[in-house]
């Protein structure tokens, strides 16, 4: 019998899943309270999590769902950013009408999906839930139905994502093929030759997980998507699925074929420069915030990336230490883009920003600092998760990624400074609203203070990351 | 000593922003946040005052070291001073309540945020000169470009955008490969702690790649040719007190990292550099001289001079002797009060006609006598007039260089000569002539806090002009001993061939 107390989180949430979309269909007009009642079961699920006693590494159904420190540790920063995801975006859900109680039980889904593939130590069980959190994710990018954006994007993802899904799966058959097992530390047993058919299974699979985390050139879908989608979803296409799938790369790289490295490491290094780099210069044009955002955070995985391709812990570690820096910064901005609030109606205009440190002198602070923080200006936050990146990288003497990833901060560093140009030097416009939602004001004051008191004691989050154990 | 005085010196400026910023606005109180902003910093000045007297200037080891743990098991957050960096310290304390004080009649919008701005640079200014640490010393030296580039952009003048981004990215640019640097330093050494590097030393291999990295940057900061264009259109744009910031302190932060890092830590690559730094100077020295020369706009005048200027500082600094070093030091010095003095002159003139073209002025002798004695002071002081503290500067300078290389001395001495032609021609063209646009006579004279800060900054141009002692003593220990450690002596007379 197996130990089902370690997947408590996950049968949960499936449970509350299946509650809810029960409860919502009996009760009339329960859309709010579904909301609601979701975002309680995810603070009941991170409870649980945190819970977990993950000294001992466990694992389940043959070997092929892990709970580790990884596992334990990327599921609290899943939860805790679905949590904030839900905080923020309440208000922005009712006024754009798409508060309908499939929004989110779909979120939950998806979270679901992702716990799975955070946990996952075999082909099927991550193929199962990156497609679970796919199937959520299709229609929530197109929830919006009445408008031709959504609708596009959706139908984007959806097709961009069913190839990409096939090229993995094609990946996975090969490495079935050549090794003759889904497990992963099977795998590692069985593949201590390098063979072609491998070699082409790693990369077909990379292909795909490079199209989740939208690194070029697999990033295509990602502008699309992010614009179209309505910010409440774009702001969780920002920050979840980065960390499944970051883990997912993780386990992958570092437990089946961590031996091969050399086969792959020339892959990450090339899917690094190309992001960091691309990001950069493709958001110089930008208009539209949730489109530049986009384009940011290819950016931001190409120095994710940059991490994992050093081969080593510390590597990792750090790359662990950028996501979860990353996710705070994007929350902090999204949270500032709720607040873009006049008459009902949401802007997303890097124009209307004009002038917006004269009206509205904190939420333009605000931006100020998650803005030169996501350009990696010291001493805030976005700094020291480039560090640690560089720290690891030159460590490995891989002086050429670390110099064109720094220059590609400079490139960057130009259009983050044009939105603070526009900000703080251009003439004002109309105000917007001052009144939000709690949810709302506290994630923005909390990420925001995250970002600047980070560095008085940048200890803390890289010492709860140095006790996760990797292999 | 208990008292942490250096982390106090560091952190009350930004207390001070924090008390600023938390106080409700609203127009009656502009005035109560400038005393506010008023009060700290001299705090701050007396603070640093205090520290210098009691610092023990017979001591060669840092002094007032402070230690703490801060990202854990790699890097310490380490403060210290020592003779050198001390008159950085007490440099910036004495500029930035100065420039407090004039917010007054330049800063016509958001005064509080402008007050703050300085503020928060103040710390990062102070965290620059006595951080012990490379990482420290980064994260300080960055951070001061987001106030910077605010106070540029936001109350500069026409084409502030443009300049605020060129000063942004420019040294961006320049302090990204120092940045890898540092981190290479870690890992081939095991530490960013500049004390124990002092001890240990970095082999020579890596030496010559690790001080480019490092020259870029400072290259960029102090600033050299061919990477200055940046300071005229910043020092244009910029409002008065930040020219005054800019060119008394932010320049001098590059200086004092070519001493402490360049010449501490690599000091046999410094060497092998020595021709490409002294052809960069000579280049600044001469060129920047003869376009300052062509100058119509005031600040932009003021501004190639002291690209001139600190090629000075630049070619003393590695003539890597007493005298250069001390001189450099010197001339930093000096150079921050003459030339901070400078931009007042021209803001008190900017703040009565709003134009900065030379040729709109002419004849304010008559009308304005007080103003043009001080701005007779502060032009012999930036032209090196014996009895102005410019003057010792440049002659410890050029006294370094001719012990090594007579020839560049003696393009450097043209300079000096090139200096006082558009120093005292820009006197000439504003403070003489006729008195012909009716506008300018209108102007009236200095009002009482114009007087205030101008007289403060002739005091110790004056002063260390006649008395250099005070500050020779303060650094003559800790240069000796930067020369000694790293046996520049030695390696000098090594590539003489003696």
């Amino acid at each position: 019998m197996e130990n089902l107390q370690l997947i408590i989180p996950e049968l949960f949430i499936s449970i509350m899943i299946m509650f809810l979309l029960i409860f919502g269909v009996f009760k009339k007009n329960s859309s709010q309270l579904v909301y609601n009642l979701t975002t309680v079961s995810l603070v009941a699920a991170l409870a649980l999590i945190i819970n977990l006693d993950t000294q001992i590494q466990s694992s389940l159904f043959n070997n092929s769902y892990n709970i580790d420190s990884l596992a334990k540790f990327m599921k609290i920063l899943l939860i805790l950013s679905g949590i904030f995801v839900m905080l923020s975006s309440s208000k922005y859900v009712q006024i754009s009408k798409i508060n309908k109680i499939e929004y989110p039980i779909l979120i939950l889904c998806s979270i679901l999906g992702m716990m799975v593939m955070i946990s996952s130590n075999d082909l099927i069980v991550f193929y199962m839930g990156l497609e679970l959190q796919s199937l959520a994710l299709y229609v929530l990018a197109s929830f919006n139905r009445d408008n031709l954006l959504s609708t596009e994007s959706g139908l984007k993802y959806f097709v961009l994502s069913a190839l990409s899904s096939g090229l993995l799966l094609y990946g996975c058959s090969l490495i079935y093929g050549f090794s003759e097992t889904t497990n992963f530390n099977q795998i590692m047993i069985n593949t201590k030759e390098i063979e072609y058919g491998l070699t082409f299974g790693i990369v077909f699979i990379l292909v795909g997980l490079a199209f989740k985390i939208s690194a070029v050139p697999f990033h295509m879908w990602a502008p699309d998507v992010y614009q179209g989608s309505p910010t409440s979803v774009t702001v969780f296409f920002a920050l979840l699925p980065k960390i499944a799938a970051l883990t997912v790369f993780i386990r992958f790289l570092y437990i089946p074929f961590y031996e091969l490295g050399d086969q792959w490491q020339m892959i990450i290094i090339f899917l690094s420069i190309a992001s960091m780099v691309f990001g950069a210069v493709a958001a110089i044009g930008q208009k539209n915030l949730k489109r530049l955002i986009a384009y940011s955070s290819i950016s931001h995985m190409g120095y994710a990336l940059a991490g994992l391709s050093t081969g080593t812990t510390q590597g990792v570690q750090s790359s662990i230490t950028y996501i979860t820096i990353y996710l705070v910064m994007n929350l902090a901005f999204f949270s500032c883009l709720f607040m873009l609030k006049r008459n009902d109606e949401y802007y997303e205009n890097i124009d209307d920003l004009s002038g917006l440190s004269k009206n509205h002198p904190l939420l333009s602070l605000s931006l100020l600092v998650v803005l030169f923080s996501l350009a990696g200006i010291p001493p805030l936050a976005g700094f020291f998760a480039k560090f640690y990146i560089f720290v690891a990288v030159i460590n490995e003497k891989m002086y050429f990624l670390a110099i064109v990833g720094l220059l590609a901060t400079v490139i960057a560093a130009f259009y983050y400074l044009r939105i603070i140009k526009i900000i703080y030097f251009d003439p004002e416009k109309e105000k917007f609203e001052s009144k939000h939602n709690l949810g709302l004001k506290f994630t923005l004051v909390a990420s925001t203070f995250f970002i600047l008191a980070y560095f008085i004691y940048p200890s803390g989050i890289v010492d709860i990351i140095s006790q996760i154990n990797i292999n | 000593m208990n008292f942490p005085i250096l982390s106090s010196l560091i952190l009350l400026p930004t207390i001070g922003a924090l008390f600023i910023f938390f106080v409700r606005s609203s127009n009656s109180q502009y005035q109560s946040s400038k005393y506010v902003a008023l009060f700290i910093t001299l705090a701050n000045f007396f603070l640093s005052l205090y520290l210098w007297i009691v610092f023990d200037k017979s001591i060669v080891n840092f002094q007032f070291v402070e230690e703490r743990e801060w990202i854990s098991g790699f890097v310490n957050y380490k403060v210290g001073v020592d003779g050198i960096s001390i008159l950085f310290i007490l440099l910036t304390t004495f500029i930035i309540p100065i420039c407090v004080i004039t917010v007054n009649s330049t800063i016509k919008n958001r005064l509080k945020d402008f007050l703050i701005a300085i503020l928060i640079l103040e710390t990062f200014m102070i965290g620059v000169f006595c951080s012990l640490d490379l990482v420290v010393f980064y994260l300080f030296f960055e951070a001061g470009l987001i106030p910077m580039f605010l106070i540029i952009g936001i109350w500069g003048g026409e084409r502030r955008v443009y300049s605020a981004f060129k000063f942004f990215l420019y040294t961006l640019l320049g302090s990204v490969l120092m940045l890898v640097a540092i981190i290479s330093i870690y890992w081939i050494t095991g530490t960013t702690d500049v004390i124990k590097l002092y001890d240990l030393g970095i082999e020579a291999k890596y030496q010559n790649l690790l001080w480019l990295a490092f020259f870029s940057s400072f290259a960029v900061k102090t600033p050299m040719w061919p990477v200055h264009t940046w300071l005229p259109d910043a020092h244009v744009e910029a409002p008065t007190a930040g020219s005054v910031l800019l060119a008394a302190i932010l320049l001098k932060m590059a200086g004092y990292g070519f001493i402490r890092f360049s010449l501490g830590l690599f000091p046999d690559a410094s060497l092998y550099f020595v021709p490409l730094v002294y052809t960069l100077s000579l280049i600044a020295i001469i060129y920047t001289s003869l376009v300052a020369l062509m100058q119509e706009d005031m600040k932009k005048l003021i501004a190639y001079s002291s690209v001139a200027h600190m090629g000075f500082v630049t070619l003393g600094i590695f003539t890597m002797t007493q005298q250069g070093i001390e001189g450099s030091i010197f001339q930093m010095i000096s150079h921050g009060l003459v030339s901070a003095a400078l931009f007042l002159c021209v803001g008190v003139v900017y703040d009565r006609l709003h134009t900065r073209l030379i040729n709109r002025y002419g004849g304010l002798v008559s009308i304005m006598p007080k103003y043009a004695i001080v701005f007779m002071v502060f032009t012999l002081g930036a032209l090196g007039l014996p009895g102005t503290s410019g003057f010792i500067g440049e002659f410890l300078v050029l006294m370094g260089a001719f012990k090594k290389n007579i020839l560049v001395a003696t393009i450097a001495s043209l300079g000096v000569i090139l200096g006082a032609a558009y120093m005292l021609w820009l006197y000439k063209r504003i403070i003489f002539g006729k008195l012909i646009n009716e506008d300018v006579k209108k102007m009236v004279d200095l009002k009482r806090f114009e007087i205030v800060t101008l007289w403060l900054l002739v005091l110790p141009i004056i002063f260390f002009g006649f008395y250099p002692e005070p500050l020779i003593n303060s650094i003559e220990v800790s240069v000796a001993n930067m020369i000694d450690i790293n046996d520049l002596d030695k390696i000098n007379k090594l590539a003489l061939g003696e």
